[in-house]
């Protein structure tokens, strides 16, 4: 794949204040993403994996501006050449909010118990321009068919939905406005694992037909497997690994992705994992470790590890790079 | 060998009512737990896992009942029938917790709000051992400490909100095991919990199995949570258990289609992208509104006329058995 970049985040922050007492006065900061360098290229799935509270979902607000980055820049290019997204206002972001879309977690709370489906689908439309209510119902219809339900479904209410079918309802208001770009957030996680196939397959043929970008948030390290072109690991608000997607299954540079990795229970007999059992639970983002943010869980922790944070560097992987950030790799491509 | 089985499970039928109408929850199911291995029941959401355990623990929710079968618990002094015991008598009270523990799938259900961490596990070692008043509060600290929760001497003091989800999970796992349980009943203890933490967990649980012998019951939906801990697999689907028998045969010569199309739908990881996954169609019908006969014949592209009966339990091999009036053509088809 050409590295045509349809966003670049460089040197993203966001730091949530935590307010304390009675004056709620901000006593400390969240750093729920700290510092990320990242590109996401054109028609990619780019997976974006970590624990809990590492900061997976803000970094997804982040590139689409759900949330504002307190640092750093988010720059979008198109045809029309590049725009930096972090100095827009809303006045500015509405043209590019239509390109960049969201699939939330929950299915459950994503869509509006009050509204039939066409209620919900059809406000993005309206938004954007789509004036009869006949379009708007035609473009339902075949929204719904497109993730493989029927057209009749738009007159009913959110409840009478199984969990998978209003997944898919959430992805047919995702696509609703043809986006370019849809961040998934735990989209499957809550499913089934036979209704979780079904949508992971209809996010698949859907990026096939209409050459959608897909930045797939998950914690789930088999799926990421099957569906990623690349993969970048996170913990605690920092981008720890970065590379293709077979390269990090292969060739696993860092010691955190190592373990999580060994930690996954994997569905096949013959490949009974080494376990790495990390000590302890994953720190706070209030008051992350000093150095490298994973040295109190690290078994190869090293002096330098507790006082210098490591930067992400570049290694050679077959035909691309390939990028960690760990004190204790060697041969960085360039420094 | 029946002396080492501390558990069986004959036809047991539970039942739920609601508005007049019944569902039939469990439908049938039959199993046993032994000593010193731990038996996987995994299935989709709905098809009766927790069911089964409330069940067996006598802590099924009111509009519901055990209408049929038996639950024998093999204790030291001989036989004991479960369901034939009074739910809040003083028999099935020291059974409960003493003899047979349950983690929960949500741990705040079984952990109290307002009492200490330690209090809870006390009062469990109160309940249940001779110990005294100093000993049950250094036992409860090396529980802590044994489940890896840092600061056990001041953690034990503390609320169970303070505990992050992991901790409470652990914690809860200290207060099932302080008693030292011959059967250990898990309902998805690790769904809610990362991937680096579930391993911790699972540490904890196989070094109970080796080192005490404890019969452990692991519900789950993940196959490979299977894969990596079962000795024993029970696969359930709408209130049947449609196939079982050790992990190995019914992992690598699985009969039953329902089995077959759970194990196809999942990615796998270390198989890469060129695994096909195939989603297995449709959905589970609605409870209160069964089919008669096989429960799986609506989604089953082997469905026969013969699948409108319900298809009878049938042993593959001695300890492999199935419900699938098919099974004998899959079993043979070199899959
Ligand atoms: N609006 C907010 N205000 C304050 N803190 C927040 C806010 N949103 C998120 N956080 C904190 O930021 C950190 C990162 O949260 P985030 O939801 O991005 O994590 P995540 O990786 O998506 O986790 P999960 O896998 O649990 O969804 C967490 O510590 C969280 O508590
Ligand atoms: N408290 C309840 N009241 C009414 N029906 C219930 C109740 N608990 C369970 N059921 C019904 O009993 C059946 C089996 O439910 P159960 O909770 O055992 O499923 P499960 O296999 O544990 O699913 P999950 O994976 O979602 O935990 C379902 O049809 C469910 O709707
Ligand atoms: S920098 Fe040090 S602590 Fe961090 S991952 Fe590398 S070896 Fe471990
Ligand atoms: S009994 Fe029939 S419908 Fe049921 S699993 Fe077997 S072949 Fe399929
Ligand atoms: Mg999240
Ligand atoms: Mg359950």
């Amino acid at each position: 794949m050409a590295a045509d970049p349809i966003l670049s985040l460089r040197n993203v922050e966001v730091h949530f204040p935590v307010r304390t007492g009675v004056l709620k006065r901000v006593t400390a900061h969240v750093r729920a993403v700290d510092g990320v360098d990242l590109d996401v290229y054109r028609g990619e799935v780019l997976g974006l994996v970590g624990e809990s509270g590492c900061g997976k979902t803000t970094l997804g607000k982040a590139i689409l501006q759900l949330v504002r980055a307190t640092q750093g820049t988010v720059t979008y290019s198109g045809e029309d050449g590049e725009t930096e997204l972090t100095t827009q206002d809303d006045a500015g972001l509405f043209a590019f909010r239509k390109r960049l879309q969201i699939v939330f977690q929950d299915p459950h709370s994503s869509l509006n118990p009050a509204f039939t489906i066409f209620g919900s689908l059809e406000d993005p439309l309206r938004h954007y321009g789509v004036k009869t209510r006949a379009e708007r119902r035609k473009i339902v219809g075949d929204l719904l068919e497109a993730v493989n339900m029927r057209r009749e479904a738009m007159d009913r209410y959110p409840h009478e939905f199984s969990g998978g079918q209003r997944q898919r309802i959430g992805i047919a208001r995702a696509l609703s406005i043809d986006p370019e770009l849809i961040v998934c957030d735990e989209a499957v996680s809550a499913l089934d694992v036979s209704i979780q196939a079904q949508v992971l397959q209809l996010l698949m043929d859907l990026k096939r037909e209409k050459n959608l970008t897909y930045v797939f948030i998950t914690h789930d390290l088999s799926v990421t497997e099957y569906l990623c072109d690349r993969i970048a690991v996170m913990y605690l608000g920092k981008v720890v690994e970065l590379c293709d997607a077979e390269e990090l299954y292969s060739n696993t540079l860092h010691p955190y992705t190592q373990a999580l990795l060994s930690a996954i229970p994997v569905a096949d007999l013959d490949r009974k994992s080494q376990r790495i059992v990390l000590q302890g639970d994953v720190p706070s983002p209030i008051n992350p470790p000093s150095g490298c943010p994973f040295h109190p869980r690290c078994r190869f922790a090293q002096d330098i590890c507790r006082t210098d944070v490591p930067r992400l560097r570049a290694y050679k992987a077959g035909s691309g790079v390939h990028m960690a950030a760990c004190h204790l790799i060697d041969q960085p491509l360039a420094d | 060998m029946e002396h080492d089985v501390a558990l069986t499970v004959k036809g047991l039928k539970t039942y739920f009512y609601n508005n007049n109408r019944c569902n039939r929850a469990i439908d049938g199911v039959s199993f046993e737990i032994r000593q010193g291995k731990t038996l996987c029941i995994v299935g989709e959401s709905g098809c009766g896992k927790s069911v089964t355990a409330a069940s067996i623990m006598q802590l099924l929710p009111t509009l519901s009942r055990i209408e049929e079968g038996e639950i024998t618990y093999h204790g030291p002094d001989g036989p004991v029938r479960i369901d034939a015991l009074d739910r809040g008598g003083a028999q099935m009270r020291s059974i409960r917790g003493k003899e047979i523990a349950m983690i929960f799938q949500d741990p705040m259900t079984a952990l109290n709000p307002v009492y200490s961490i330690g209090f809870q596990i006390k009062e469990m070692l109160m309940y249940h051992t001779g110990l005294g008043r100093r000993e049950r509060h250094d036992k409860a600290i090396d529980l802590l400490a044994s489940m890896g929760i840092p600061l056990p001497e001041r953690r034990v003091n503390e609320y169970p909100h303070l505990y992050s989800g992991g901790m409470r999970q652990r914690a809860m796992i200290a207060i099932a095991m302080s008693c030292n349980p011959r059967i250990l009943i898990a309902d998805e203890p690790t769904t809610a919990l990362d991937v680096t933490i579930q391993a911790q967990i699972f540490e904890l649980m196989d070094t109970l199995k080796r080192e005490n012998g404890t019969a452990i019951m692991l519900i789950t939906h993940d196959m490979g949570v299977v894969a990596e801990l079962a000795d024993d697999v029970a696969v359930m689907y709408m209130g049947n258990i449609v196939e079982a028998g050790p992990v190995g045969t019914v992992m690598r010569n699985p009969v039953h289609p329902y089995t077959r199309a759970l194990l196809d739908s999942i990615p796998v990881l270390g198989r890469g992208k060129d695994q096909e996954i195939k989603a297995i169609p449709g959905q589970t019908p609605d409870p209160y509104d069964r089919p008669k006969g096989c429960q799986f014949a609506d989604r089953c592209r082997h469905r026969i006329d013969k699948c409108d009966q319900m298809p009878p339990e049938t042993q593959v091999s001695d300890d492999h058995r199935v419900m699938c009036w098919r099974y004998e053509e899959f079993a043979s088809d070199g899959r």
